[in-house]
Order: structure tokens, then C-alpha cells, then sequence
């Protein structure tokens, strides 16, 4: 009964990432995104990049509080769905929105601030994607655990991307940020304890 | 095995557009029941399609763009009014519980003639003109919508403004019952904007009581709302209550939200960027296809033959 759970918790946890994926897929097809598809596209796979960096974020805490250690299984696939959801982001600005045009894009990445945090937030996705195989953890050794720990600082990228896009209503940017900080919190306070 | 070639399929197969789309209507309706929630923005909220009453007497206009108007869709259900609520899909769920029948406007200051006005009697003594204006929302987004209104410089002169009226300011109405977003400070209500008094004068400037020939619907601004079509769309104060005319230049709610974002002109200008986000180019509204590209804004919104004069010798960056 255990292990028939365990073998089908990863291509569960796989189908239902990609759930946003595919309802966004469906709307493109069905042109039912509303009057700014592009932009209804940049700001839900935006939505989804931050959700999944917290939730990659919170394997640790949960796993720690449930005693649950199978969560561990499935960590690195969520951090692969972060990726791949900031990527999908990504190309939905620059294909999309900015129809390719370098001049634009880079002009973007270089003078508005907030592009420049999203931008920088997905180029340090990248090494930790690459390095996210069983090969590549052995032959890291324990600097591995140190690269990766780059996502807190990645995650909170994602935070000021979004906060400083809002025009005024900073609501939800505040959400993901307090959700951020107690993922943060219960990390420190779990290491204090265990030095005491 | 068979393999038909593009050429092969005879012009009389090729399905008409009307029954294509009514097919799809169909297949949506199927799809809508058995599963809504996996087609995103499929039902069309209520009150879009709440009780749309056609407008009389509705003139044409020689100022009147020559592009097509922007879905009634569209136009109804992709609206910045943050008194119903910050996402552009609050205006058309929430702005049913807006009464805009009788309505009343204040008008007061530098001005012979103030009082309460009521508004059927200041439609009524003016010309109903159906304006086609292109849309620029200060997002860099745009529409070309056809409103219909009176001439703004009508209306303001039945009031007879004095020697010292220099701007004109105007005034949404504010009652959180009425307008649920007032309920979060998310601006200073109510929403103030203003004009001087050459640019609420200019033959351009209209008061838009509709839309697509029929009565403005809650979410564009009904009763009463501005229409300046050179400047930023959030000038374009809606649901108006009262009208102040000042010698001094009017603080808005934009303004004093975000000085150095936004200014007290808001005119479209595709050489001056907002702080965050470029101004030369525009995304056009319209549901489908991802695939379209965003065009350039002109100087203007494109009627700088018509109003660069009033602004010569200002520098357009220091007053933007």
C-alpha cells in the first residue's frame, strides 16, 4: 500500500502542475482569455511562477512539521514546475507582448526596474535547473545545497517584481510576501532551536 | 491511403463564417455546461447583459476616428473603475448596485450660475452626438470606442463660468453603499479630475452619457462621464456629482496618488515614458488572438492637429 502511494505520487503531483498550464492552453485555443489575452497569459503564468517558488518553499517547513518524508520525492519536480512556469512567463512578455523585438526587450531590461528583478530572478533559475540531477548533486557535493539555496533570494525577487508592477492595489504582492516570510521564519527558527 | 491537398478542398466545403461561429457558440454552450470552469472568461458576466436601452436622436460627428470600434464586449467588460473594484472584470460584476436614475450634478465656484442641475434636463438641451474617439489607457493598452455625449464646452457655458474660472474640476460621486470599492483606501476618494478651462472648452472635450448608440452601462460611467480623447484614460473621471470651477489648478486623485507618475496633463505622449513602463507603443483590445501586435501611440492619441496648440511652448516633460 506504501509504495503503491509513493510510485503514484510523483505522476500525480506531475498531472496536476500542470493543470494551470493546460487551462491556459484551453483558453488560448478557445480564444475565451477575455479582452487582453496577452496580458490575462503574463499576469496568470506570473501568478503560477510565484506560487510554485513558495511552494518549493514550503517542502521544507511541511516536511519538518508533517514528518512526511516522501515530500522530499517531489521537491525537485516542483522546483523544475517553478522553472518552467517563470520560462512560460517569460516568453509569454517577450514572444507575445514584445513580438521579439530585442531593442524593446533589452531597453526593458535594462531601464525598468521591475523587469530588471524578474529578469535577474529567472537567469539564477537557470544554474539551479541545470544542476538539478542526481549527477550533478554528487558531483556538487555540498556546494550543491548552497547553490540552491539561491531560491530564497530568487523567491524574493519574484515578490518585488510583482509589487513594484502593481499600479496601486498592492494587496496581493503583500499576500506573497507575508506568505514568504513566515516560510522564512519557520527556516530560522528551526535552526536556532537545533543549535540550542 | 488518401492524402487530400489544401487545393482539394472545394470553396463549398469551406464552412461560412456565420454557421462557424454559431457552431462554436454551440460546441461553448457544451463545453460551458459540462466543464465551465476549464474555459476561462467564458460566461458573459450579468451585467453585460443587463437591460440595454437604445439612445434617440443620436447625431453623427465629423470627429469621429475612422477605425473600427473595439467589441461592445469588450468595451463593457475590460474597465479600470476602481470604485467597483482593482481587477479590470470588477466594474462589470459590481457596478449593477450603482443608481443612476435621478441624478444630480453640483455646480459651484467661479461661476454665475451655480446649483443642482438635473442631469435628463442638461442632456436635454444639448445635441446627443455619437463621437467614434480612439482610447488610450495610460497601461499602454487602447480601444477605439464609439461614445455618445454632448459637447462638454455646451454644457459648461450653460453655467456661465466667471473671468477667474481658470480650470474645471470634476467629482465622482462617493458612497461606499453604492460603490463597494470605496471601501479599501485604495485612492483618496472621491476620485477627483480636472481640466483647464481651454482644454474642457476645446470642440474635442464631450460629457459621454453612451456607448454603441445606447445608454452608457454602469461600468463605462453612466450616468455622466468625461471624454478628453488626447489624454490618458484615467482623466476621463466617470459617474460625475459635481463640477467646480477654480482659478487655482485642481489637486487629482491621480496626481496626489503618485506624483511623479502621473501629472495633472496626462497627455498622451509616446516620447515620455511613465517611470516604470514605456509610452511608445500600445496593446489593442480584443478578445482571440494572442498573436497581435502592439502598435505606436502618436503624439496626442493621434489629434495633435487639433490640440498641440494648446499646449505650444510648454515643456511637455516637466507638465506630463
Amino acid at each position: 500500500m506504501n509504495s503503491l502511494w509513493i510510485r503514484l505520487l510523483k505522476p500525480s503531483v506531475f498531472l496536476l502542475c500542470l493543470v494551470p498550464f493546460v487551462y491556459l492552453l484551453v483558453g488560448v485555443f478557445t480564444e475565451s482569455l477575455g479582452a487582453n489575452p496577452v496580458e490575462y497569459l503574463a499576469h496568470r503564468t506570473g501568478d503560477w511562477s510565484l506560487r510554485f517558488l513558495l511552494i518549493v518553499l514550503a517542502v521544507t517547513p511541511l516536511r519538518r512539521i508533517s514528518g512526511w518524508t516522501s515530500l522530499l520525492k517531489i521537491r525537485r519536480m516542483l522546483g523544475l514546475f517553478a522553472f518552467f512556469y517563470v520560462s512560460v512567463h517569460l516568453l509569454v512578455y517577450a514572444v507575445l507582448d514584445l513580438g521579439l523585438d530585442w531593442g524593446h526587450l533589452a531597453e526593458d531590461i535594462l531601464e525598468r526596474p521591475y523587469i530588471t528583478i524578474g529578469f535577474t530572478a529567472w537567469v539564477l533559475l537557470i544554474p539551479l535547473a541545470v544542476t538539478s540531477t542526481n549527477a550533478m548533486m554528487r558531483r556538487l557535493g555540498r556546494r550543491w545545497k548552497r547553490l540552491h539555496q539561491m531560491v530564497y533570494l530568487i523567491a524574493i525577487l519574484g515578490v518585488v517584481h510583482y509589487w513594484w508592477l502593481v499600479k496601486k492595489d498592492i494587496q496581493e504582492p503583500v499576500i506573497y510576501a507575508v506568505i514568504y516570510l513566515i516560510l522564512m521564519l519557520m527556516r530560522v527558527r528551526n535552526k536556532t532551536s537545533k543549535h540550542r | 491511403m488518401l492524402i487530400k491537398k489544401p487545393s482539394d478542398i472545394k470553396p463549398s466545403e469551406i464552412t461560412d463564417q456565420k454557421h462557424y461561429q454559431g457552431r462554436r457558440k454551440f460546441i461553448q454552450a457544451g463545453v460551458g455546461l459540462a466543464g465551465a470552469a476549464m474555459v476561462p472568461g467564458l460566461w458573459l458576466p450579468p451585467a453585460v447583459q443587463a437591460a440595454r436601452e437604445k439612445l434617440a436622436g443620436v447625431k453623427a460627428s465629423a470627429f469621429s476616428a475612422k477605425e473600427k470600434p473595439t467589441s461592445y464586449k469588450d468595451v463593457t467588460s475590460y474597465n479600470n473603475f476602481y470604485e467597483f473594484g482593482t481587477a479590470k472584470s470588477d466594474p462589470v460584476k459590481y457596478a449593477h448596485t450603482l443608481k443612476t436614475s435621478p441624478w444630480t450634478l453640483t455646480v459651484e465656484g467661479e461661476v454665475n450660475k451655480p446649483g443642482q442641475y438635473h442631469l435628463e434636463d442638461l442632456v436635454k438641451a444639448s445635441t446627443l452626438e455619437e463621437r467614434i474617439y480612439r482610447f488610450r489607457c495610460v497601461e499602454a493598452w487602447s480601444m477605439v470606442i464609439p461614445w455618445v455625449g454632448i459637447s462638454l464646452a455646451d454644457m459648461l457655458k450653460r453655467f456661465e463660468p466667471g473671468s477667474r474660472a481658470k480650470y474645471v474640476e470634476f467629482t465622482t460621486l462617493y458612497d461606499p453603499k453604492q460603490m463597494p470599492g470605496q471601501k479599501r483606501r485604495v485612492l483618496d476618494w472621491p476620485y477627483v479630475e480636472a481640466l483647464r478651462i481651454d482644454e474642457a472648452m476645446h470642440p474635442l472635450s464631450i460629457m459621454a452619457v453612451g456607448l454603441y448608440g445606447e445608454v452608457l452601462p454602469n461600468q463605462n460611467g453612466a450616468p455622466l462621464r468625461l471624454m478628453v480623447p488626447w489624454k490618458y484614460g484615467f482623466k476621463n473621471i466617470k459617474s460625475i456629482v459635481k463640477i467646480r470651477f477654480t482659478e487655482k489648478m485642481p489637486r487629482t486623485t491621480w496626481a496626489v496618488s503618485a506624483p511623479r507618475e502621473y501629472g495633472f496633463y496626462a497627455n498622451v505622449n509616446p516620447t515620455v515614458n511613465h517611470p516604470r513602463w514605456s509610452q511608445a507603443r500600445e496593446r489593442i483590445i480584443g478578445s482571440g488572438s494572442i498573436f497581435t501586435k502592439r502598435q505606436k501611440t502618436q503624439m496626442f492619441n493621434g489629434y495633435a492637429e487639433q490640440v498641440a496648440s494648446l499646449y505650444a511652448g510648454m515643456d511637455l516633460r516637466k507638465n506630463f
